[in-house]
This record gives C-alpha cells, structure tokens and sequence, in this order.
C-alpha cells in the first residue's frame, strides 16, 4: 500500500460507496447532537417516517442556550426554552442518550464528548456544529455539518464528501512561558489566514504539538475552522491512550487492548505526501491578542493595532478599516493600552480543567480592575466545574471578583443571556471575533485563558510573560 | 429540493471580504425550529437600524439606508456577488435558509467557507466560484450599470454578461446532477443500503469496539 497520511486512513476506513466524480459515502461512527441546529433535522426525519439509523452512535445534550445562573428556574426566554424541550422531546422519542440541563455531565458538546471517551482515535465524528474539529485532536475525522447532513447522518449513518487535499502545520521546539496552544491557534491564522486551510484537512504535527496535552491539542484542532479547514487532526500517542483510559465511554478489558492496537496505527506514514505544508517555529510565537473581526486579524500582545494604509490589497485595506471602525481602534494603539469592560473566559476552545488551572493562576491574590464591568469564569462541563471547585478554583476566582457559572456556550455566541452591550469591549478565550457574535455592536478581543484573566487583573492587556 | 437550471436575474453586490455566518444570519434567530422565515433576518445586523429580535415586526423596523441591499437599484436582486471567504465561521444552515428565503438563488464569489459552500448546494443555491479578477469586474460593471443582470447556466457552466460576455466555472459532476434534478440526498443514500449494511458487518468484525457501548452491552 503506498504510504499515507493520517487523513487518508481515516477517510479510507469510512468508503461505503465512490460515485464516479469521487464523491464518496462515508461512514459516520459517532454523531453529537446539540439543540440549534439539530430541530428541523428531526422534523424532516419524522415528516418521512424515518428513525435514527443508529441510535448507539448519537449523544446529545443541550448547550447554547442554556443558562449559566439560576439554572434551577430553567429558560426564561420562551423561544429559547421551546428549543431545549425540543431536543428534550426528540431525544426521548428516540431513546438517544442526552445529558440534560439538570445533568451533571452536561456541558458544551465538544467538551463532553472527548471528556466521556464518547470521542476516540479513528472515528468519524461529525455535529451540526463548526467547531467538531475539536474532535480532531484525537485522532479522528470530525468536522461539522449543516443541518440537512444532521437529518441524512440520522437517515443513513452516513454522510456524501468530496475529500479534502491534505495539509501539515508541522510546529517544531518549545513554547516560551506563558505562551499556550491558544497563541500557537491564533498566530497559525494569522500566517495563513481565515481561508488559509480551505479545502484541507490540516494535521498538526511536530515537536511543539507532541509536548501539548490533550487539552492544548483540543484547542489548536478547535480552532482548524478558523483557518478555513473544516477538520484538523493530530496523530495518536501515548498522550492519546492515557487521555481515554477508563473514560465512561471507552472500551474495556480486551477491546480496550484491541483498540489500541489499532489506534497505534492512526499516524501519516514518515514518507506520507502532503498538498501543502506549513513551518512554524514555536520559540517565534508570543502571546496574541486580536485588533479586527476576523481570527486572521491577530498581532502579538507587544504589538500595535496596524495601519490599514499598509494593507496589502484595496479589499483588505476596505476591510481593516471597516473593523477598526467597528472597534473603536485607531491604527498604531499599543495593544497593551486597549482597556476592557469584560472578560469572558469559556468556550469549546479554552474551558477545559487546564484551562480553568492556568486562568486561576494568574488571578491568584489579585482582583478584577475597577473599569472591569464583568468578568465571568464559565466551565466547559459539569464535570470540569466539580473538577474546579475540587481543587478550589472557584474560590480563586470567585475571591478576585468573578463570577463562577454553569457550563454552556455561553458569551461565545450570546444565545443565552449572557452578552455584550453595544460598545463593549471584552477579552475573550472564545473563538469568533466577528461583528456582533457577542452580542450586538459588542467588540471582542480573542486572547488565551491566561491573557483573559491578566486582562481582567489590570483592566487592559497585560503581557503574562511579564506577571510574576 | 427545487431544481437548478438556468438563471437570469439582477444583481446584487456586497463588497466585503469573510463576510461570515454570523453577519448572514444573527444568533437570536438561530433559535427559531423551523426552516422558514429566516429572510427578513438576512444579514440583521446591516440591514437594519435597530437591533432585531425574533417575533418582531421587521416592516416596520427602520432601514439602513446605506446597506446595499436596501438601495432601490437592488430591490429584486436574485444574484449575490460576493468577495473571498464568503460564508466563513459558523456551520449554521439558516445562513443558506436565510439567504434562499429572501430571494437568492445564486452567489458569486472568489471563493467560498466549505461548509456553507456544502450547505448550499443542500438548498437549491448555486454557490459559483470566479477567479478574483473576474469578481473584480462584475463588481465595476455591476456599479456602473444599473439593472445589471446576469445569465447563469448550470448545464453549460457558465455565466454570461448583459454584453454577451461568458465566463465558465467549476462544479463536481455529482452535485450539478443533484441540484439540476433537486435530487435528494437521503433518497439516493437509501438506494445504498445493502451497501451500507455490508460496510457495518465489516466494521464490526475489524473494530467492534465501535458497536460497543459504556456497558460492553453490544447495540443494534
């Protein structure tokens, strides 16, 4: 067999059927279903009077709208609500498995799904959510779909794709201090830009990648999306193994030594051809901050807001002028001078234990500047807020001045009730910095757990490096 | 799905780059369970002058009257053209709904996010792809002539100018046989599933762990 990338084996384990323009039925392992996106996929399912495919393979659990206080009053906004009791409904119809909003397990999807071992090396996974790339970390193909591929992925278990072209982000040598995968995510975007992996498949690999933990990896693959590619993936190691042993969802006793057998296997061949590569020097890597409202418009923290005149085309020019507009930056601002209102740290990308870990680090013994309006700790997870509050980290936050909520997706996106108001600017571990994805005429800076929580210390962005 | 054929339509233009899901169709209406209805919502944000809520009435929300699709010229626009990225960020398909609901049934663009390019596709919208430079000049022939319309044809690739000018694009053969018969996906899927079957008996001897849930208890 000639040699592979990783990609290529996971696509070529899931070939049901080739049409002859390459389109290919693939085979769907693992399907997660979520409230927004999932509603009208069950309605045309019903409406044919059709069932789930398979049942075993989904796992839902509502979590963008779901409130982060007061969870025991349920969803004051009807709409909302409707849509929660709706999933609630189908999932009940169906008997597929969903962890509720009183469930302690519930959390944001791509959280719970790698947390429960319900995510493992070699699988298709696919949500009607962008960020399944996250999945990818674990050696699996998981990217996200729209809704009419929902509704065929419960039909049919299986999906129609064209393949990718594959791509390596190859990151070599060591993180500086304080600077994390969420910095190597955003300094990636910002050298091959938000449509810089369209049409790929991107394997992270390298030195750099093999030294980050599950979690870092999760985050890097979390953010593939934003550089275009609807799936990023890294390759199998030990980290992987130990990562999923004894998890609720993984196998066990002998089909546990069976899958790692196999799962051993999902790297690329040494000699594997890749459509493009990409090389990246971690030591060259500082900590980020976004100025505009896309990923791609990052520059480090010791950086300045550019000057659209130094665009590099007129429809570029168009655009950095529009988004300082929209922020309220003029050109040249030391990004160390930009001050919050708020500071969100959450999200699929950044709200994970370690995430949560190295936030509280830095607030340890401070407190949240006074033109800091809001700052707002959400966990990732049920079980990553018990895992926190196990360890005192709500405390430490709490103590500072934030505020210690219930897992969700929260202030990413705004669906629920937390969000910005028109004009307010805020340090954010999410992953869209688009116009208005905070909350209408809300300005969103993207920056690592740590840079968020020195952000709300000091009241404007702070170098971590330079903390104590 | 509604087929796809020919095309002849006025243009609208929208000159900004990674114009993303978000801007297409804000999150308070991604609340919404129906498929319908989104297109008094397209691109809320812009189009309106106020901040837009589900349930309210938009004919009487006030207009912005810089967005380029409340310029009279542009009322009745069928056709968007679009500059690179466009449909980058969220996988949303009420982006798609949003846009088919309001009158669309083709965009042009550099180049297009790939799911929302996929999600078209699932909704009778032709996403075309044209070389920058082309974009570049429907962009100034648009601006310059008012009424300008453009003829697209599945079939035949193409889209012509009102001076008879052709430009082909690129489409997968398998895609253009859906959208110009509005095949549906699962129907076509379900002619595979002895195919389906088989591929499952396979995996399950290969890598039954996959079939095998938290309790070891194997599943249907």
């Amino acid at each position: 067999m000639p040699s592979r990338t990783l990609y290529d084996k996971l696509w070529d384990a899931h070939v049901v059927h080739v049409e002859p323009d390459g389109t290919t039925l693939l085979y769907i392992d693992r399907h997660l279903v979520h409230e927004v996106t999932s509603p009208q996929a069950f309605e045309g399912l019903k409406l044919a009077g059709r069932k789930p495919w398979r049942p075993d393979s989904i796992l839902a659990v509502p979590d963008h709208n779901v409130p982060t206080a007061d969870r025991d009053k349920g969803i004051a906004d009807p709409i909302s609500r409707l849509q929660v009791e709706t999933l609630d409904a189908n999932c009940r119809e169906f008997r597929l498995t969903e962890f509720t909003m009183q469930d302690r397990r519930q959390g944001i999807v791509h959280v719970i799904g790698p947390e429960q071992g319900f995510t493992q090396p070699g699988m298709t996974i696919v949500c009607g959510d962008s960020h399944t790339s996250t999945h990818g970390a674990f050696a699996a193909l998981a990217f996200g779909i729209g809704t009419s591929e929902v509704e065929h992925v419960l039909a049919t278990q299986c999906l129609w794709q064209k393949k990718s072209k594959n791509m390596r982000i190859r990151v070599e040598g060591e993180l500086g201090r304080g600077v994390t995968a969420k910095d190597l995510a955003l300094a990636i975007i910002g050298r091959i830009g938000t449509a810089g992996g369209t049409g790929y498949a991107i394997e992270f690999a390298g030195s750099t990648i093999r030294n980050l933990s599950m979690e870092g990896r999760m985050t890097l693959c979390n953010m593939a999306i934003e550089a275009g590619a609807r799936a990023g993936m890294v390759a199998v190691d030990d980290k992987t193994i130990e990562y999923l042993r004894g998890r609720p969802y993984a196998p066990q006793g002998a089909m546990w030594e069976r899958a790692v057998e196999y799962w051993r296997t999902l790297v690329s061949d040494p000699d594997a051809a890749f459509d493009a590569e990409v090389e990246i020097d971690a030591a060259t890597i500082e900590p980020q901050v976004t100025w505009g409202t896309s990923p791609e418009m990052v520059v480090p923290v010791t950086g300045r807001v550019p000057d659209p005149a130094g665009a590099p085309s007129a429809v570029k020019r168009a655009d950095w002028e529009r988004a300082l507009n929209y922020m309220g930056l003029a050109p040249h601002t030391p990004i160390t001078e930009i001050r919050v209102d708020k500071v969100f740290i959450g999200s699929c990308t950044n709200a994970r234990i370690e995430d949560l870990r190295v936030a509280a680090a830095v607030v340890r013994g401070r407190k949240c500047a006074p033109n800091v309006k809001l700052a707002m700790v959400v966990p990732g997870s049920g079980l990553v807020k018990a895992q926190a509050e196990a360890e005192g980290l709500d405390r430490v936050f709490r103590e500072a001045g934030f505020e210690w909520r219930d897992p969700g997706c929260s202030m990413c996106l705004a669906m629920n009730a937390d969000r910005l108001e028109p004009g307010e600017r805020c340090a954010a571990t999410s992953n869209r910095n688009f116009e208005g994805r905070q909350g209408a005429g809300g300005r969103t800076h993207l920056v690592s757990p740590a840079m968020a929580a020195a952000a709300a210390v000091f009241g404007h962005f702070v170098d971590v490096r330079n903390l104590q | 799905m509604k087929p796809f054929v020919q095309h002849e339509g006025l243009v609208a233009p929208l000159d900004r780059a990674n114009v993303d899901t978000d801007a297409i169709i804000p999150k308070q209406f991604l609340k919404s369970i129906k498929r319908t209805g989104f297109g008094p919502n397209l691109f809320d944000e812009w189009r309106y002058l106020d901040h837009g809520e589900p349930g309210m009435d938009n004919a009487k929300r006030p207009l912005n009257p810089d967005f380029v699709l409340n310029q009279p010229r542009y009322q009745g626009a069928s056709i968007l053209l679009a500059r690179e990225n466009f449909g980058c960020g969220s996988s949303r398909e009420h982006a798609p709904w949003a846009l088919v609901d309001y009158g669309f049934r083709v965009l042009i663009a550099p180049s297009f996010a790939d799911i929302f390019y996929n999600n078209c596709f699932k909704n009778g919208l032709l996403p075309i792809v044209l070389p920058a430079e082309v974009v570049d000049q429907l962009f100034r022939e648009t601006y310059a002539t008012e009424g300008y319309r453009l003829r697209v044809d599945l079939p035949a690739q193409s889209v012509t100018t009102p001076s008879g000018e052709v430009f082909r694009f690129v489409v997968d053969a398998e895609r253009k046989h859906r959208l110009l018969h509005g095949l549906d996906d699962i129907g076509i899927t379900l002619q595979h599933v002895a195919a389906i079957r088989a591929y499952e008996q396979r995996r399950r001897q290969d890598a039954p762990w996959l079939f095998v849930n938290s309790a070891g208890v194997e599943n249907s």
